[in-house]
Parts: C-alpha cells; structure tokens; sequence
C-alpha cells in the first residue's frame, strides 16, 4: 500500500532514529502482565544464571497484550507471552499465536488441584498456581463491626450487604475460573443462585483485577474476592489486611508461553525451561511473589506455613473441573454475568436488601405466607434466562465468536438476558416488600 | 484609550468578512491540503481499520446498519447514552462556577498571585493514571478523610464519589481548567476601551461583566465548555474508577478490551461518541454564529487591572483559596500518598518516609526525559495544526472547511486504545530499511499522543484567532504585505496568548496520558512516566512509588506550565509598556 510508504518516508524525515535492533543480541522480550515485583526477581536470577542474556520486559495488561500480539503478528518481536488468565493463552492458542514448546523440567505433576498444570497441546505451561479466597481490611471490619468470613456462602450473609468487592468474570480470567468452578462444583442453577447471593451484597465490581485488593487496602471496601497473592503481597507491604481459604477453593495456574515465529527462540526456551527449574521455581517463594510452586519437591524450601495444594485437598483438590465444559461456554458465562449482574447491580442489590430486610423481620415474628413470599422473591433473583444446555449450545456460543455461521447477534441475546434478570429482580423486590409488610 | 472606534463591534454581523475574502490562495490550498492528508494517515485511516467493524453484518462481514438498530433497541445503551449526556451538561455547569471566579478575578483585579493561582488552577487537568484516582478515593471515598472526619464528628457521610453525581463532580474538578485557561486568555485579549466606554455610559459592577465582559469573553468560555463537554462525553477513566458502567465511554471500553468476545458494538459505541462530539462542536459553532466578537484594539493588556476594596479583596482571597482547596485536594492527596507509609481506613496515613521516592529516583530520570520530550513535541505539533486549521475555518472560504475542524475534534471521541490499535495495524506493517516495523519508532507514540491532543490545542487557537478583528489583516494587505507576511507579522503574535494556552493544555495532558502509549510503547528505554506510573500500579507494594512517580509528573508540568505564564505575562506587560 502506497500510503504506508509515504508515511514511513514522512516519519523517516521526521524522526530522530533511536535504533532499536532486535539481531543477534542474545535478547529474550516478554510481553507480561505481571507487575514489576514480580518480573525484576525472575528478570536478575534469568540473566545470572543466564550471563550474555538480558530479560526485555514489556508490561502491557493481558487484554492489551493479546491484542498486541495479534496486530503485530505480521512481523513479530516478542519471543514470550507471559501471564496468569489461561484464558488469554486459550485465545492466543485458538488463532494461531503460540508456538509448543516441551519443558525439559523432570517432576512436574499432571494437575495440580483439579486443574491441568500444562496445556494437552503442549502450546503453554504453567509455572506456578494460586488459590482464590477472601480478603479484608482489618480496621474496616472493626470500624463496621463485621465477622471474620469462612467460606464463600457466609458473604451472602445480611451482614456483608454493601461490603464486598470482585473483579467482573469478563475483565478478570482469573476470577472467571472462580466463577466456572462454582458453577461446575454445584451445578448450573444452584451455582448461579450462590454467586447471584454473593453478588447482591457487592459494593463494586471493578473492571481490573487489582481493583479488587486495591479498594481493599486503601479501606473504600471491607472484604474482596481475590487471588491470594495479591493479599500476600499487600501484607508484606504493611497493609492491614487479612486473608482466608474458603472450605473449597479453586487453585489456578499462571502461564508461560513461547509466541509463534519468535525472533530469539531459543531465548524464549530457554526462560521457560527455567521458569520450571528448581531454580526459577525457589524465586516463586519470595514475599513478594508468594506463589504456589509447580514443582512439589520446592515445597520443601518453603517456610512452615506455606500452602501447599499437593498435600492439603481443601486446596482445589475437592472440586471437579471440566476443562471442556469450561472452554465451551467460558464467553457465554461472562456475557451472562455481566449482563445479569454487573450491568444490573443496582437492580440485585435492592432485590436482595429487601430480601435481608423481610427475612429479618420474619426472624422476629414468623409468618407463613410471608415466608413463603421471600422464597419466591428468592427463586426470582436466582431464576437464569437459558440452561446449561443452551449456554453450550452452538447457537448460543456463535453469537460471541464473531464466527462466520449467521445466528443470533451478540447485542440481540444480551438485550433479552438483561430484560428477564431486571423484570425478575423488580418482581422479587416487590415480593420482598410484600413479605415484609405481612411479617409486621 | 482613543480607539474607541471599534465599540459597538461585539454584537454586529461580521460585515467586511464577505468582500475581504474572496477565494483562497494557492499556498492556502496546499496547508489544507497537507493537513488533510497528515489527518488522513495519522487519523483517519488507523481508526477506520478498526471500527469498520461497527457496519459490517455479523458472518458474512457486508455493510449494514443492524448494529446501529441493535444500539437503538438495547435498554443498557439507551440509558448509557443519557446518563453521559446528563453527566457532560452538569460537569459543564460545575466546572463553570468554579472556573468563572479565578478566570475574572485573576484577570480583572490587581491581584497577587494571580500567575500562582493561574498555574494551581491548572494543576487538576494533569491527573496521573491510577494514583490520581487512589488518592481521590483516600480523600472523598465513603471511606476516606473527609467522610470519615464527619462519620466520626457528626455521625453522617457525604456520597461525594457515588453514582452519576459522583462522576459529576470528579469530571468537573478534573476538566475545569479548560475554561479556565481558555477564558482566561479571552479576558486578557479583550479591548479595555470596551469596559471604559461601557463605564463611562455608567454601567458598573455586575451589570458590567454580565452585558460587557463576559459576552466578549464568550468565544474562550465557549472553547472551554465545549471542550468540557465532549472530553466529560468521551472520558471512560473517571467513570470507571467510580465503578459506573452505565456510560457510553466505559461501554465502548469495556466491549473493545475484552479478550476473545468479537463483539461489534464496541465499535458501534465508537462511531456514537465521534458523532456526538462532532454534533457538540457543531452546534457550539452555531451558537456563536452571527455574532462578531472581535475587537481591534489589542495594545491594552486586556480588561483594566483594577485596585480592590479591602472587603472585596477578604472576599475574592477567600473564594479563589475555597476554590483552589477543593479543585487541588487529590494533588494534596497524591502529594501524602507519596510520603505515606500506609494509608488505609484513616484519615491520614499511618506514617511518613522518603523511601519511596528513593526507589523510584533512578529509574524515574528516562521516564521524566521521554515525557518530556514526547509532550512537548506533541504540544509543538498540535499548535502548528491548531493555528492552521483555525486560520483555514475561519479566514478563508474553502469548501469543507469545517471537516478538518471537525475531524481534528473527532480525535477526542477515539478511545486511546482504539487508536492504539489502529497504529498497530497500519504501522506495523510497514518496514524500516534494517527490517523493523515502524510502529515501534517512539516517533509514534508521538504521533498518537499529537493526535489524542490535537482538539484541546485547535479550541484555544480558535478562540484566540476569533477574538482578531479581521480588518487589521485587511490594513496590513492594503498596505502591500503579503497573506503570508500579515499571518506572521499581524495573525501569529496577536493569537501568541491564545496559542501558548493551547500548548500547555496539549502539552500538559499528553505527559500523563496512558490508554494509547500502553498499546504503542516498545521498550522501557522508550517509554513515557505514564507507563513507568502503570506498571508500578500493579501491585500493593507500588503504590507509594507510584505515588512518587505521580507527583514527579505533576512538578514537571506545572513547572513547564509556569514557565508559560511567565511568558504570557512578560509579553503583555511588554504591550501595554509599549502602548
């Protein structure tokens, strides 16, 4: 294209030229979207145990990262895609982006929780794995008199009502892993019932995943539901902060993988392999870091106290995970939170505050019929507009690919999830309020 | 003050304009022509590869309007599009009452500090990504100083960050400058004679500002309003950091960043906010039509500086130190996050240290020689083409004119991310002689931050070059100069206030701009303190570095901000010395 030429002329004349050469300087880039605390660590011991060999860190956030590695395939500079959401790697993997690539490291296990460690296909692997819980500001459950949380069900308590924070499924592949393991650990509608329970007394759902300890460190919100790194690394910052486990927990893994057509690949092997050496698997331990090591033979260099999901089942090893199930319907699930939650929290929480506040009064002076009423407004809130079946359906799921097949269009399903959850959560106020009425 | 030949002026129609111009010169053909073209390839071009998306039928990928009907039809949209058309009228009005006072005090009155005041008041347009919004949210939050202050003392909490007012009031803390750097250069620009002869005829007080000053001042309030207006339409930071969703910006963001959904309403939501923003600056051009408001006499130093009564000035000390607390609170914020130790759920933080500035003085000096010099040559760009386009619109008779006003302004609308992407795909491509892509050229990020800034540049120099009486061009070409020696001889420096305004404002903004550098940046060699801002964000142990980082950001550009004040003071002086 002629234009291109030109332009490239005009910004030749224009630009002082900063030379930036990609030959044979023995540079390994890394496109990541890991924060600096954890990228300098692995980026010194690299390059010690490597002499000759410097780390080029590119921090991008994973969305951007993907879409970086899609615009620029053409004429690719980076040797490594390096993040937690497995999902992205799903993505990058799906069109083409990655190239496999075996570790040479001896002693890594199949699965770790109920999750696959490495891709079947060999196109990613992981490195290391953290476990999801909640997190709280200290000062701030004091300050509101709140209850130490145990377990997922107790944030769906009255209490936590305005309390509680979560990054959106679609923003956050991590917590969109959270999500697919409740559904699949109690079931399409019975899950969804306990996540819209949860949901209703959220105060936030940001739309990054560090928002979540974020709010939670600076004390705009008492409890989120984070990974635990995340709550680590703000205790070992002075934060007053505490974290639990809940009884069942999902263990996701983070990722590495070499990026197809890599300027430098045998660099970008050779990070991986020692990513999942013994010797990259150590760094993981540091506080900074605090992640759960591949590797179980490097539990033994941990402190005492260190979770370790190889020995303690309630680390992930209770829930059954379908990765199949999970790949097929993992936009549908999003869209469907986004569209009955996020975009209709307003709606939920005053459902669910009316629900709290009859269910309260009943707790005083208990009345049938008023009891009755809050079990409808109850099903109303945690009614879904399309099954398990259908959200694995080929119509559904094509409606989100941008695939070639003609369907229903993105914006035509998402119109009418959120118009049935927002007629619902009207419906189950006004029973609520009803309840309330009769239960006085 | 003899020149009172032109009073009268400021409401006629524009009379000498039809015979004066007449068909445009070769030379003027060519500037629009170029500048259509570096519009062409740095703007429209990138982002049409990408939101073409918007018209194409999901499969078979031919034209079609159904994702426009799609729009129509969905309750999420509609409500979002009417949210963000209440929340940019209300910023507008906001932000007025707090520009309107240091804009007219600062310029009207013989006034201390008023350089000072000028520049703090111009400190909240620079709000560093992501820290900016912690120590806001430290402050104002249902949790932060003030709430818990009056939680503790009085037992009751202001939703000062809640909701759809809440994002009324950040936008309007964060995007008054506007107004107030635009109509402050118009008040300076404004004929003195006016005010004396209005004075003369008995007019005082009040009466006078309402009927006399402010009606001259109406081009520079009207480029800051407008400027508010579509920046609040078109900004998803804000909104975000608030947790609004229900937005036409955040939409568009949130659809166009999620992995794997290849979805076109994001796009669709682009095209909205493009037309939109156009539609404002259209109907803000119309408001201003018919209506002349330039004055001839330029040698006066604006409005006459006058003494204040000592009541007065108790009065106007007050308010402009009310004003300025309140629009400079989340610097105060950022300023003890910096120094903080820990901060969480106090009103103030735990404890101070310099460690975090110690960690980030290393590294920070790239960061800080980047900006700088991408910024200012951002700033350098957008006021060439500002004065170009401005000059194009409004002296000459081309056809079509207005387009490249209207692209230029289009910019504004473009999620960063989306140009970000549109630089990729066309760039990227394209191979430099050693076999590198082009878009990995700082030179480019440059480029993206021009673009993405352009629009704040083009409404100063608009305004300044509205505020010219045209017949002082026509004196200096009866007297034999040519077009090209009355723009730089008369046109340039009776525009100088308008254009360093415009300067400072693109400058200013680009230093701390992320959404398009974080698409474009290559190396951490090459990268900008925004991006340094981001990275450190990431994690708890990087906020206070971060905050470092901010307020280093913020020093920069206030630093550059006063130096600029300097100079248009020094100047005016020298004009009024001269007169």
């Amino acid at each position: 294209m002629p234009r291109h030429y030109a332009a490239a002329a005009a910004l030749i004349g224009a630009a002082l030229f900063t030379g930036v050469a990609f030959a044979q300087t023995g540079k390994v880039t890394v496109v990541t979207s890991f924060s600096k605390d954890v990228t300098d660590p692995f980026k010194q011991a690299f390059e010690k145990a490597n002499p000759g060999v410097t780390l080029d860190v590119q921090n991008r956030n994973t969305n951007a990262g993907v879409k970086y590695l899609e615009e620029t395939k053409a004429n690719n500079q980076v040797d490594l895609f390096w993040a937690s959401a497995p999902d992205a790697f799903e993505v990058l993997k799906g069109k083409g982006l990655l190239e496999a690539y075996k570790p040479k490291a001896e002693g890594i296990p199949d699965k770790i929780g109920s999750y696959p460690i490495n891709d079947p296909d060999g196109f990613y692997s992981g490195f290391a794995a953290s476990g999801y819980g909640i997190m709280w500001n200290e000062r701030y459950a004091k300050a509101n008199e709140l209850p130490e949380p145990k377990d997922w069900q107790d944030l769906a308590k009255a209490v936590y009502f305005d309390h509680v924070a979560m990054a959106a499924p679609s923003r956050s592949g991590t917590t969109h892993l959270t999500i697919e393991t409740i559904l699949q650990g109690e079931g399409w509608e019975k899950g969804w019932r306990t996540l819209k329970e949860v949901s209703g007394n959220f105060r936030q759902i940001t739309e990054r995943s560090f928002g979540v300890p974020e709010a939670v460190n600076s004390g705009q919100v008492g409890f989120g539901i984070v990974i635990d790194f995340f709550a680590f690394s703000s205790q070992a910052s002075g934060f007053p902060v505490k974290f639990v486990y809940p009884t069942v927990t999902t263990i996701v893994p983070a990722n590495v993988a070499v990026v197809a057509n890599a300027p430098n690949k045998a660099g970008a092997q050779a990070f991986v392999d020692y990513l999942i050496s013994p010797g990259g698997q150590e760094v993981l331990l540091e506080p900074s870091i605090r992640r759960l090591p591949v590797n179980p033979a490097v539990y033994d260099k941990a402190p005492a106290d260190y979770p370790n999901p190889f020995k303690d089942p309630s680390l992930g090893a209770r829930v059954k995970f379908d990765v199949e199930v999970s790949e097929k319907r993992s936009n549908v699930v999003d869209v469907l939170y986004d569209q009955t939650v996020t975009f209709q929290l307003d709606a939920l929480k005053a459902a669910t505050k009316a629900i709290h506040d009859a269910e309260a009064a009943l707790s005083e002076k208990d009345n049938a019929e008023a009891r009755a009423l809050v079990s409808e407004a109850r099903d109303l809130v945690a009614a879904m507009p399309i099954t398990a079946e259908q959200a694995a359906s080929p119509e559904v799921t094509g409606a989100f690919t941008g695939g070639k097949e003609k369907g229903a269009r993105q914006a035509e399903l998402e119109q009418q999830w959120s118009a049935f959850a927002k007629e619902r959560y009207a419906q189950a106020q006004a029973k609520a309020e009803e309840a309330l009425k009769r239960a006085r | 003050m003899a020149d009172a030949t032109t009073a009268g002026r400021a409401h006629a129609p524009s009379g000498p304009f039809r015979h004066f111009m007449t068909s445009a010169t070769p030379g003027q053909l060519a500037l629009a022509l170029a500048i259509t073209v570096f519009l062409a390839l740095f703007l429209i071009i990138p982002v049409g590869t990408v939101i073409y998306v918007a018209f194409t039928e999901k499969g078979t990928g031919t034209f079609t309007l159904v994702n426009f009907v799609d729009f129509a039809r969905t309750d999420l949209f509609i409500r979002s599009f009417w949210n963000s058309v209440y929340v940019s009228a209300m910023s507008v009005v906001l932000a007025s009452i707090f520009a309107l006072p240091l804009a007219y005090i600062t310029t009207r009155f013989d006034f201390r500090g008023a350089m000072l005041i000028q520049t703090l008041g111009f400190l909240p347009l620079i709000m560093p990504p992501f820290v900016g919004a912690v120590a806001m949210l430290l402050l104002f939050g249902r949790n932060g100083t003030v709430n818990l202050l009056l939680n503790d003392w009085f037992g009751f909490r202001i939703p000062f960050m809640e909701g759809l007012n809440g994002v009324i009031f950040v936008q309007a803390v964060h995007y008054f400058p506007f107004i107030l750097i635009n109509l402050s250069a118009a008040l300076r620009n404004i004929d003195r004679a006016m005010e004396e002869a209005a004075q003369n005829l008995g007019c005082s007080g009040f009466r006078l500002f309402r009927r006399i000053v402010f009606p001259l001042a109406m081009p520079g309030y009207i480029a800051g309003a407008s400027l508010v207006f579509v920046k609040v339409f078109d900004d998803l930071a804000t909104p975000l950091l608030l947790n609004v969703k229900d937005m036409l910006a955040p939409q568009a963001y949130l659809r166009v960043t999620s992995i794997g959904i290849a979805d076109p309403m994001g796009y669709v939501i682009s095209v909205v906010l493009i037309v939109m923003s156009i539609l404002a600056m259209w109907v803000s051009a119309r408001a201003m039509r018919g209506k002349d408001y330039a004055t001839v006499q330029r040698g006066g130093g604006g409005l006459a500086k006058r003494q204040m009564r000592p009541w007065e000035s108790v009065a106007a000390y007050a308010a402009v130190f009310l004003i300025l607390l309140l629009v400079l609170a989340p610097h105060i914020g950022l300023l003890l996050l910096s120094f903080a130790t820990i901060w969480s759920f106090s009103p103030l933080p735990d404890g101070f240290t310099l460690a975090h500035y110690g960690r980030v003085f290393g590294e920070s000096f790239v960061y800080v020689k980047n900006t700088l010099i991408y910024a200012s040559l951002a700033g350098l760009i957008d006021v060439v083409l500002g004065t170009a386009i401005a000059y194009l619109v409004l002296r000459t008779k081309l056809i079509g004119r207005q387009w490249l006003d209207w692209a230029a302004t289009a910019a504004l609308a473009i999620p960063g991310v989306v140009l970000g992407i549109g630089y990729l795909r066309t760039f990227y491509g394209v191979q430099l002689p050693d076999g590198t892509p082009l878009a990995t050229l700082w030179i480019v990020i440059v480029l993206a931050l021009a673009i993405r800034r352009l629009p704040y540049a083009l409404r100063a120099c608009y305004a300044a070059l509205q505020q010219i009486s045209v017949s002082l061009e026509e004196a200096a070409e009866n007297l034999g100069a040519t077009k090209v020696r009355t723009v730089r001889r008369i046109v340039l420096p009776l525009m100088a206030g308008g254009i360093l305004a415009g300067f400072v404002t693109s400058f200013a903004t680009a230093a701390v701009e992320l959404s398009a550098t974080l698409m474009l940046v290559q190396s951490n060699a090459d990268a900008p303190l925004a991006y340094g801002l981001y990275v450190f964000m990431q994690s708890a142990a990087g906020r206070g570095p971060g905050a470092a980082l901010g307020v280093i950001a913020v020093l920069l550009v206030a630093l550059c901000t006063f130096a600029s004040h300097l100079i248009i003071e020094k100047s005016q002086k020298a004009k009024g010395a001269g007169h």
